[in-house]
């Protein structure tokens, strides 16, 4: 284990560039999760499958970011009949559904998982775009392309939703259903409609950040199981519903796996964000700006 | 409730010499070694059951206790040689204690926060693994069979019979968890757990219990695992497929009643056995995830209560059911 | 047979930075009818969710019967006698009328006893007090609001309880079943039981108190007879606004 300073500013540098992405990953969840109560397990799932999406594209010949765009409405609309799907068939009955609802998300990402496993086989894939392989050189220190370039997306797209969230109206009404939906009810808005459209929008995000995974690195279908465990680490360390606490903890994950990765190596890595949140849930588990 | 007593423990022990008779037969080798695996399922599926079905805590969790069980045997035989017996004695400790830890996590976690931790669970404990040379690192490590005990022609059918027995424990168990004063107590606090502290359950105490039994039975599963392989590596032990099997095969039998488990898991791990050997290795495993999301969203209450419908028309007309 | 049966002395409880109860003592007689009363918000369940156990208090302590109960876990409170109903029902859905009621009975006084046609017929005779034995093999799912409440009561009594505690049992009912459910509290607390009755139903309180506290913001403001309550102006001030 070597001990250097310039070592560790790497790897905080490289660990915030790696947090905002892994914001944006989880940003899908903290909103169907966070904010919706839906124990949607399959994100992972879906986000993995977006990243295969943009890779198909990609061997036509599309920049993954902007096949990561073209996604976008695809996936809302899936979001969209997901909800939907699961509101009928689980939501509506109560209590007794919970563990059916969990049992059947799970079913779900399972059945992506396989899918993409039977469609694409074990194997890892990469796309190709001017920006990866290059690296800038600031000092020392030498930052890959891809990276900052994932960075900007993410901190793009964790900003848009939460300034969408926050000053629009229909962004305004989703945080209200979620803290008051017979109130909502009584002010004449559809809460189902309401949250069908978050849903949808939290899947069109993922697909984004699908597009942004497999600029960051090569995706095979496995990977839906370490992301568990980042997705629900940052949401958690987040508190529910709370956007900009997804950004931090994205943060605070990033640091914490980089540097890890920098003394310990790489299969150890995986295993903080678990380890995280078994701490967050044993010591804190409202998290940093729990509602 | 039901019927104490005798027509179960006539089953179980017809199941017993049933399962006797046909490891000393002249069945084809294939069956046992497929048979073991479904006798496995349904001593996962079961031991899942206990938790989720009755306390409602869903395991998700259920290969890191598999796995666990599996590389309890490795250390045993590797620094003890130790007998089967003890492994899967061993296993059952060691898992027990897992499962115990487990359930301290319910005091802080509910619903979908403690599954995602016992997915935690996993990935922490095949790193360790992974990380540990003494048991095979992620290579993994080789072993030779001993001698199958004397009435037994191959380790394979001796490994058929003791799982076999194994199933008939687990069951037993579940059958006698449910129908007692625990399982009442067990599902008064999955109803509300508020309430039934309120009422006098030991809520605590009984999460404990259902984690720890539940725990140990998994991990007996596992333990003849190395020597049914003659090998033993880390991401196969800690597969999530056997989580996914576990739970699918607990709902899509029922999960109110001790027989739907099992119900469940002969059905669905025949159904991959078949599969596999007919089409693929791969979309056996489409086929769980297919089937438990068709079940979850349509028969809800699994194959028994898809019975339990079709007898009630019948009732009516004077059946006893 | 008089004597206090419970001593709540300066018990605090706090949720993060706002004070849920402050300081609040109070001294309940054994076989006492006691009125709990305030606006909403004022801490009356969170009071009896220390004294059920289903909190922990955070400072004072709390005394059941000469022992200091403050560290137990609810579970065994009940089994010391302190029993209580939820402001909005909790039945055990998954079972019917009268399996909710051999719960306590099993947990509580029989203590793990077979489901003996003893404890199922125990249970039927509560049910039948209350007026719900036609109803016992109904799941509870599928009771009506008013069944509900009376279940609540009625799963509470089947643990034999020395102090009931009713929270808002009669919210919500109409004037007759107002009626019914103080009838069956007195009836109650004829047989020695002390009961301490939540309910913003004026007339039943009064009706029905030997004495009333009211909270409001986490204190203490009044305590005294129904009329002198009554008469209170902080008590006025709480309910209707300065």
């Amino acid at each position: 284990m070597i001990f250097s300073f310039q070592l560790l500013f790497e790897a905080i540098v490289f660990g915030i560039l790696l947090g905002c992405f892994y914001a944006a990953v989880s940003i899908g969840l903290s909103v169907a999760f966070g904010l919706l109560d839906v124990p949607h397990v399959a994100h992972p799932a879906v986000l993995i499958f977006a990243a295969y999406c943009a890779y198909l594209l990609g061997s036509y010949g599309w920049d993954p970011i902007l096949a990561g765009l073209a996604l976008m409405p695809l996936f809302f609309l899936f979001g969209v009949v997901m909800y939907r799907f699961y509101y009928e068939t689980f939501e509506k009955r109560g209590t007794e559904a919970a563990v059916r609802g969990l049992a059947f998300f799970f079913g779900i990402a399972f059945i992506i998982e396989v899918g993409l496993i039977l469609a694409f086989g074990v194997d890892q894939r990469m796309v190709e775009a001017d920006y990866i392989g290059k690296s800038l050189t600031f000092g020392e220190m030498r930052v890959p392309l891809r990276m900052l370039l994932a960075f900007g997306v993410a901190l793009a797209l964790t900003a848009a939703l939460t300034l969408y969230l926050s000053k629009t109206f229909t962004g305004r009404a989703i945080k209200a259903v979620a803290q008051d939906e017979p109130a909502l009810r009584l002010m004449g808005a559809n809460p189902v409609r309401i949250k069908q459209w978050a849903f949808g929008i939290a899947t069109a995000v993922t697909a984004l950040a699908g597009a942004l995974l497999i600029v960051v690195g090569p995706v095979e279908p496995m990977l839906d199981r370490v992301y568990i465990g980042r997705t629900f680490c940052v949401v958690v360390l987040a508190g529910l519903g709370s956007m900009t606490g997804t950004l931090a903890a994205g943060l605070i994950l990033g640091i914490s796996e980089s540097i890890v990765l920098m003394h310990f190596g790489a299969s150890w890595a995986p295993a903080v964000a678990y380890a995280l949140l078994l701490v967050v849930l044993g010591i804190r588990p409202q998290g940093l700006f729990g509602r | 409730m039901r019927l104490r007593g005798s027509p179960f423990w006539i089953g179980a022990a017809a199941t017993v010499v049933l399962a006797a008779i046909l490891s000393l037969s002249g069945v084809n080798e294939y069956f046992f070694f497929a048979g073991y695996v479904v006798l496995q399922f349904v001593v996962l599926a079961t031991a899942w059951n206990i938790l989720a079905g009755y306390a409602g805590y869903v395991n998700f969790g259920t290969a890191a206790f598999f796995g666990l069980g599996a590389y309890t045997s490795v250390v045993l035989i590797l620094s003890l040689g130790a007998p089967l017996l003890v492994q899967i004695a061993a296993a059952a400790a060691v898992t027990g204690l897992l499962g115990f830890g487990t359930g301290l996590l319910t005091l802080r976690l509910r619903g979908i926060f403690f599954s995602i931790a016992t997915v935690a669970i996993i990935y922490i404990a095949e790193t360790l693994m992974m990380n540990w040379r003494y048991v095979g690192g992620a290579t993994g490590l080789q072993f030779l069979r001993p001698l199958p005990m004397v009435p037994f022609e191959t380790y394979t059918r001796m490994l058929f019979f003791v799982m076999a027995v194994l199933a008939v424990i687990a069951v037993s168990i579940a059958r006698y968890v449910e129908s007692s004063w625990i399982g009442r107590g067990l599902r008064a606090l999955r109803d509300t757990e508020e309430a039934a502290e309120c009422n006098g359950v030991p809520t605590l105490r009984l999460k404990l219990f259902a984690c720890t039994v539940s725990g140990a039975l998994m991990g007996m599963a596992g333990a003849p695992l190395p020597m049914y392989l003659s090998f033993l590596e880390p991401a196969s032990s800690f597969s999530l497929n056997y989580s996914v099997v576990a739970l699918a095969g607990a709902i899509i039998g029922g999960t109110s009643h001790w027989v739907g488990p099992a119900i469940g898991a002969i059905l669905l791990a025949s159904v991959q056995q078949i599969v596999t050997v007919t089409i693929s290795s791969e979309i056996n495993v489409l086929v769980v995830g297919v089937l438990l999301v068709v079940f979850v969203v349509a028969a809800p209450e699994g194959i028994i209560g898809l019975v339990k419908k079709l007898r009630r028309p019948r009732a009516a007309a004077g059946n006893p059911s | 047979m008089s004597g206090t049966l419970l001593r709540v002395a300066q018990v605090s409880k706090n949720f993060g930075g706002f004070s849920a109860l402050s300081q609040v003592s109070i001294e309940i007689a054994q076989g006492e009818r006691f009125g709990l009363i305030g606006p909403n918000g004022s801490g009356k369940t969170t009071l009896i969710n220390c004294i059920s156990g289903s909190l922990r208090n955070d400072g004072g302590s709390i005394v059941f019967d000469g022992n200091d109960i403050s560290g137990l876990p609810a579970y065994q409170r009940t089994r010391l006698g302190i029993a209580r109903s939820f402001q909005i029902p909790r039945p055990f859905s998954s079972m019917s009328v009268l399996e909710n009621l051999i719960v306590p009975l099993e947990y509580v006084v029989h203590r793990r006893s077979l489901h003996t046609a003893d404890t199922r017929a125990e249970a039927i005779q509560i049910l039948r007090s209350m007026g719900l034995a036609d109803k016992a093999d109904t799941p509870s799912n599928r009771l009506t609001q008013v069944e509900l409440r009376k279940l609540e009561l009625a799963r509470a009594m089947a643990s034999r309880p020395r102090l009931l505690i009713s929270d808002e049992a009669m919210a919500g009912l109409s004037s007759t079943e107002v009626e019914e459910v103080l009838a069956i509290l007195r009836k109650l607390n004829d047989s020695g039981i002390t009961i301490i009755m939540i309910e913003h139903i004026m007339r039943a309180v009064m009706s029905f108190s030997q004495r009333v506290i009211c909270l409001d913001a986490g204190r203490i403001i009044c305590e005294g007879t129904p009329e002198s309550i009554v008469k209170d102006s902080e008590v006025q001030k709480a309910y209707l606004g300065a």
